[in-house]
This record gives C-alpha cells, structure tokens and sequence, in this order.
C-alpha cells in the first residue's frame, strides 16, 4: 500500500521541466480535444476525406502505430524465451510502449468513427459483431486482447517487484508464450483487413502481411532505443549498454527483409506492368499529374536505406549519436511507407477509376497531434508511476523508516 | 492552431471559456440532460432491424417517424415492408441505348431523399471515349459536362451498387448493419452503422456514399414515402447506397431510375420468373457484369444491342 502511494506521489510530484512537459502535452491534448468537438459537431466533413478516398491521416496513424505495439515482441523473446538479462530488465518498457500503442490505436479509431457513440454495436452478445466474416472485427478482438496480455503481464511485473521479488516465471509463462503469437497476429490481422479486399489491387498483394511485419520491426525498436535512452537520461535506472546493441543489431536485420520486401514488389508491378501499377506509379511518379505524396515517397526509401546503411556497419551502430540519427530515420520512414503511403494509394485511382488526391485538413493534423500527445503523456505517467517500484527505491525507503 | 480558435461570429475566446465551452460541449454529447434523454437513449439501445419482432419495429418507426415530422414539419410515412417469396430482383441496362443524360441521377436523387449539400447521388454515370480502353475504368470522365448530349465519339455507363449476390461490402461490415434481403437487395440499417467505412473499402464498384456532413435537403423537396431500409433520411456519419428502391419495388412498381429513363436504356425485373423482361435480355443479349473477376456476382447485367 505504502508502495502504491509513495509511486502515485512520483507521478504527481517531479521538477520544474517534468511539469513544463506534462503542461506542454496536456494543451496539446485539450486543444485536439478542441478539434474533435468541433468534428463531432459538423461531421467527418472538417476532414479531407471524401468518398473516393474514405480512409486518411487517422488510418495511416492507426496502422502504423499498430506496428509499434507489435514489436514489443521482438523484446519478449529474448528477455523471457533466452533469458537474456540485460533486456529481460527492460521489457517491462516495451510492454508499457505496447499498451500506450494499442490505446492509441482504438483512440485513431474512435475519431474515424461517424457514429462513435453506436460503437457498442461492434462488441460481441450486447452489439451485433460480425465474426468471423469482418476482419474488423477479428481486429477488434486481437487488439483488445494484446491490451489486456500486456496490462496484465505489467500489473503483475509491477506487482511481484514492489513486493520486492523477482516474478515467478512459471506463473506468467504462458500468458508470455501467449502474447509472442499474438503480438505478430494483431499486426497480420490489420494487414489482412486490407489484404483481403478484392477490390483494391494495392492492399490485394500477397506480399502486404510479410511487409507489414518487416517493417513494424523495423519502427518499433528504433523508437525503443531511443525511449530507452531517454529513461537512461531521466531516471537512475541503469540500462545495459549491452541491450541498446542487441535491439540495433535487430533493426539492422529487419530493414534488410523489409527493403528486401519492397524491392519485390516494385519488381513484380513496374515489370509485368499491368493496370495494378497505378497505385505504385501514383506513390513514386505521381498519376496524370497528381503526385501529392512523391517527394515523401522518396524521402521514406531514402531514410530507409540510409538508417539501413547505420545500422548494418558495427562502428555506426554502436555511436550514440549515429545510432539516434538513425532510429530517427527509420521511424520517419516507416510512418510514411506505413502511414499515408499505405492508406491513401489503396484508394487511388478510386474502384471508377477517378483519382482524388488526399491530404489530411488542418483540424485532422490537431487530431491527430492531440492523440499523439495523449499517447506521451500516458507513457510518461506510466513510467513515472512504475519507476520507483522499479528501482526499489521505495522498498528501502519503507524499510528504513520502519 | 489558430484556425480552431477562431469562430465564425469572431468571438474572442480566452482559455478558460474555452476549456469550460469544450468540457460542456463533451458532457453534452455523452450525456442529454433535457426532456430529449427518454428520446435519445431509446434511440442509443434501438435493436438490430432484423432482431426486432413486428410489434418492436412498429415502435421504433413510429419514433422515427415523429422525429422526422419534427425536423421536416411534414408526416412522413416508413413502411417496412417484407421481401415478397419467390423474388430475386435483377437489373439491366443497355449501354447501346444510354445517351447520359443523367436524368436517371436526378430522378434516383428526388425518390431517394438524397442529401443536397453536401451533394450525394447513388448513380454516376461515367464517359469513354469510343475505341479506347475502358474496362479499367481509369480513362472514365464522371464530371463530363457538354451543352448537349449524347456527345459524338463518346458512349456512357452508368453505375450503381450492383447488388451482388457474393457482397464484399457486406462481409467487412463489423456490425452486420448492412446484409443481403431474400430479395437480393443489399440495404443498411443507418441506425446500425457506426460509420467505419470499412464497406465503402471493400465496394468494387465505388457505389456507398457516407455522409460526410448532417444531411441537408429543404422539406418540400422530401418524398414522404419511405422504407426503413430505404429511401427514408440519414443521418450524419451513416453510409448509405442504392437499394433498388425497395420502397417501389416491393410494392410493385418500377426504381425510379428506370421510370425515368427517356430511351429505354434501364430494365428491371424478377429473375426467378422466366417470363420477365430481365431474363429475356439476359438470355437473349451478349450480356456482362462488371468485375467480373472478383466473383461479386453482381444482379446487375450491362448488355449492347443494335443502336446508335
């Protein structure tokens, strides 16, 4: 109980640029808050979407960030499975990176919601959910259910440290075993609820699952490394040098297989050459003159392959400053190629063939930055709050004073 | 950052006004707080269509149709009536004939309530150029808009949903809001739909249209006749499409489009009756459907005959 306080009380109490940080997410957060009344008010209709291109920023977002919370697994197994130490102290971040993005992912939902009040109907036994036809629905159940495995795999981590003990393995084992499948089945399942529409040639390529899983372990890590090291920064916590290294050397193979992935599929449209190109021809040379999203299509293959180059020499890989400079381009990178570059291709041309070029208004950027926010300040409070049981900080301190 | 700031009256707002305007504004959209609420939580726990017995849908209707005589200051009427048995509704339509005129666009507009801004129409009737490729749809013109028409060197072809008998649209609805009638008719419970799109995604013919914004149409120009699944109004944040106008049809009558069609281009009938106009074209004219090779398998049959 005294434990429980005493990390409420970290939460709530910091320094001068801990407040300045919370203040500064927080008005972004209101002011999203702002936009999103104003959207509930007037309708989707304050977005650029439109028929012809029915899914935009809030998609591209969801999506990408679904990626972020499956890569969490890339920290399970070797911290639980290899019992390799230095990451084993460190997973209990990924797991908390992994509920922060799941939230915000059923947050970038609900904005994209007409009716988000009627979202009920979309549950089992009270709605009217359609299982096991909708993948949106399948979506629906992997999502939550990668919530509450990581929420519960935290809770009891927290738990058994704030008693002072290390977890018992053979408690959680399964639950852990369980969330390595299911961390790649949310990110398979988001690619089949595109992969598997007929309709739009783009997202109707065998090659999409693969790619999506390349790619999420491409982002998730690199942005690992550098939370990470901002807990380093911040906090007494001590993260092995040796864990910052193990996850590099593993984005260094993953951008390999996910440009390795891309290259397959520029071959495989622009030489057969059919009329399914177009949606790659509109994302690296512009259709008829539209060509909104060339110049981030560009800069998303270059950032890939130059954080490729960083993280596959040793010497680069294992510079702080390099090191940063590319999981930072990797990151960008893939919310591109991800995000927008996966969303809006799918619907251009449009199934009659018109093309309407999407780009997000101004109220879906505040969103969108609100959400974002959130997302930061959820984690913030999250790792502030376990902190202090973390380092057993407090258990000294409880026992000293008793 | 600015541009949310700002209201149209030019109020300034400082923070504080702001915040508490926010907060109330949420409280007010989670929360009724007026004589509405008995209203606005029937409305929150209306059932599934399909899950309400004859006795729970007479209610719900009669509700709806308050509210909209509300809004509209006119009764509008909402039937709710049955696939009749033995009927499986197919359409036709000759692209030999079709002189785009768009006609059927404003007539399908007028019986089917459609919102006027922002601008909804169910058919778009798109334009080739003749001899050049069209079956991929991309050389199509939808915004083609001569003095008069048909225009020479170009043919016409109108779609809309073609009602398939394997519906993509129906199998990414997480919600079941929107299925596939007896008749064969695919209709939407817009008190259902949650407004995901997901069905606009997995259409192969680009015929669902969302509201985007509230639905606007003066009440003089409202067809009072309705069906629930139908032509009666939406919402905001609903999807909506063509459903044959099963309000007609199950009544007897012809969709509006094909009524109004001044060369003949549109037929219409059962399929399941080997007497019917619909089963003559189709056994007797070279007849496709679009997409073939998606296996929607589409009701509805394009065909050529002799013409211009």
């Amino acid at each position: 109980m005294k434990v429980l306080f005493a990390a409420i009380g970290n939460v709530v109490k910091g320094d001068a640029k801990y407040y300045a940080w919370l203040a500064f997410l927080s008005a972004l957060v209101v002011a999203g808050l702002g936009a999103y009344l104003q959207q509930l008010d007037k309708g989707l209709i304050t977005t650029a979407m439109r028929d012809q291109v029915s899914w935009g920023f809030y998609i591209a977002n969801f999506t990408f960030l679904v990626g972020v919370a499956a890569a969490a697994v890339l920290l399970v197994i070797p911290a639980y499975l290899y019992n390799f130490k230095p990451i084993k102290e460190i997973v209990l971040f990924g797991e908390m990176l992994a509920i922060t993005a799941v939230t915000m992912c059923i947050l970038f939902i609900m904005v994209d919601l007409g009716q988000p009040l009627m979202v009920w109907h979309l549950l089992p036994v009270i709605g009217k959910m359609n299982f096991p036809a909708s993948i949106l629905a399948w979506d629906v159940i992997v999502l939550n259910g990668y919530l509450a495995i990581n929420a519960l795999l935290v809770i009891y981590a927290l738990y058994r440290l704030s008693m002072g003990k290390e977890y018992k393995l053979a408690l959680v084992f399964p639950l852990i075993l369980l969330s390595i499948p299911w961390a790649i089945s949310i990110h398979t399942v988001t690619a089949f609820l595109y992969n598997g529409l007929s309709s739009r040639p783009f997202w109707n390529a065998s090659i999409l699952a693969p790619r999506f899983l390349a790619s999420a372990f491409c982002s998730g890590p690199a942005l690992m490394l550098i939370i990470l090291q901002l807990i380093r920064r911040f906090s007494k916590i001590e993260i092995d040098q040796k864990a910052i290294s193990k996850i590099a050397e593993l984005v260094a193979y993953t951008i390999g297989i996910n440009l390795f992935l891309l290259g397959a599929e520029v071959f495989k449209e622009f030489y057969s050459g059919s009329i399914h190109k177009a949606p790659l021809e509109y994302l690296y040379f512009g259709l008829h003159g539209n060509s909104r999203l060339v110049p981030w299509t560009w800069m998303a293959l270059l950032f890939n392959l130059t954080a490729f180059v960083i993280f596959l020499i040793p010497k680069t890989r294992e510079n702080t400053l390099t090191l940063n400079i590319g999981a930072l381009l990797i990151i960008v990178g893939v919310y591109i190629e991800k995000g927008m570059g996966l969303v809006v291709p799918g619907f251009i041309p449009d199934t009659l063939g018109e093309i309407y070029e999407y780009w997000p208004t101004m109220q879906e950027v505040i969103i969108t930055v609100g959400i974002w926010a959130f997302g930061a300040l959820f984690y913030t409070l999250m790792v502030r709050f376990a902190l202090p049981i973390y380092t057993g900080g407090l258990i000294g301190a409880g026992k000293q004073r008793s | 950052m600015s541009k949310i700031r700002s209201n149209p009256s030019g109020v300034k707002l400082d923070r504080r006004t702001f915040l508490k305007g926010a907060a109330l504004g949420l409280a007010g959209t989670a929360l009724p707080l007026d004589k509405t609420d008995a209203s606005f939580w029937e409305a929150f726990f209306q059932k599934h269509f399909r899950e309400m017995n004859d006795d729970e849908k007479k209610k719900v209707i009669q509700r709806l149709e308050k509210e909209y005589e509300q809004k509209y200051k006119k009764a509008i009427h909402i039937g709710s009536e049955k696939p009749m048995p033995g009927v499986l509704f197919g359409y036709g339509l000759d692209l030999s004939r079709c002189i785009g005129c768009r006609r059927c666009v404003y007539a399908c507009v007028k019986e089917n309530n459609q919102s006027i801004d922002p601008q909804v129409h169910w058919i778009t009737v798109l334009r080739f150029k003749k001899g050049e490729k069209w079956i991929d749809l991309e050389e199509s013109e939808k915004y083609y808009n001569p003095q008069n028409v048909p225009e020479p060197g170009y043919f016409y072809m109108p779609v809309q949903c073609q009602q398939c008998e394997n519906p993509p649209c129906v199998r990414a609805c997480p919600t079941q809001a929107t299925w596939k009638e007896p008749d064969g008719i695919i209709v939407i419970d817009y008190n259902w739909c949650i407004g995901c799109r997901y069905c606009m995604a997995a259409c192969p013919y680009g015929a669902r249209r969302f509201n985007w914004g509230e639905p606007k149409r003066p009440a003089e120009e409202i067809n009072p006749n309705t069906h629930y699944l139908g032509n009666r109004p939406r919402y905001k944040g609903v999807v909506e499409k063509c459903t044959f106008c099963v309000q007609r049809t199950r009544n007897g009558r012809y969709p509006a489009c094909v009524e109004i069609c001044p060369v003949g281009a549109r037929k219409f009938g059962n399929l399941l009756d080997p007497q019917s106009e619909i089963r003559y074209a189709i056994e007797h004219k070279r007849v496709f459907r679009l997409k073939e090779d998606l296996n929607t398998n589409p009701k509805f049959y394009y065909f050529f005959a002799y013409g211009r």
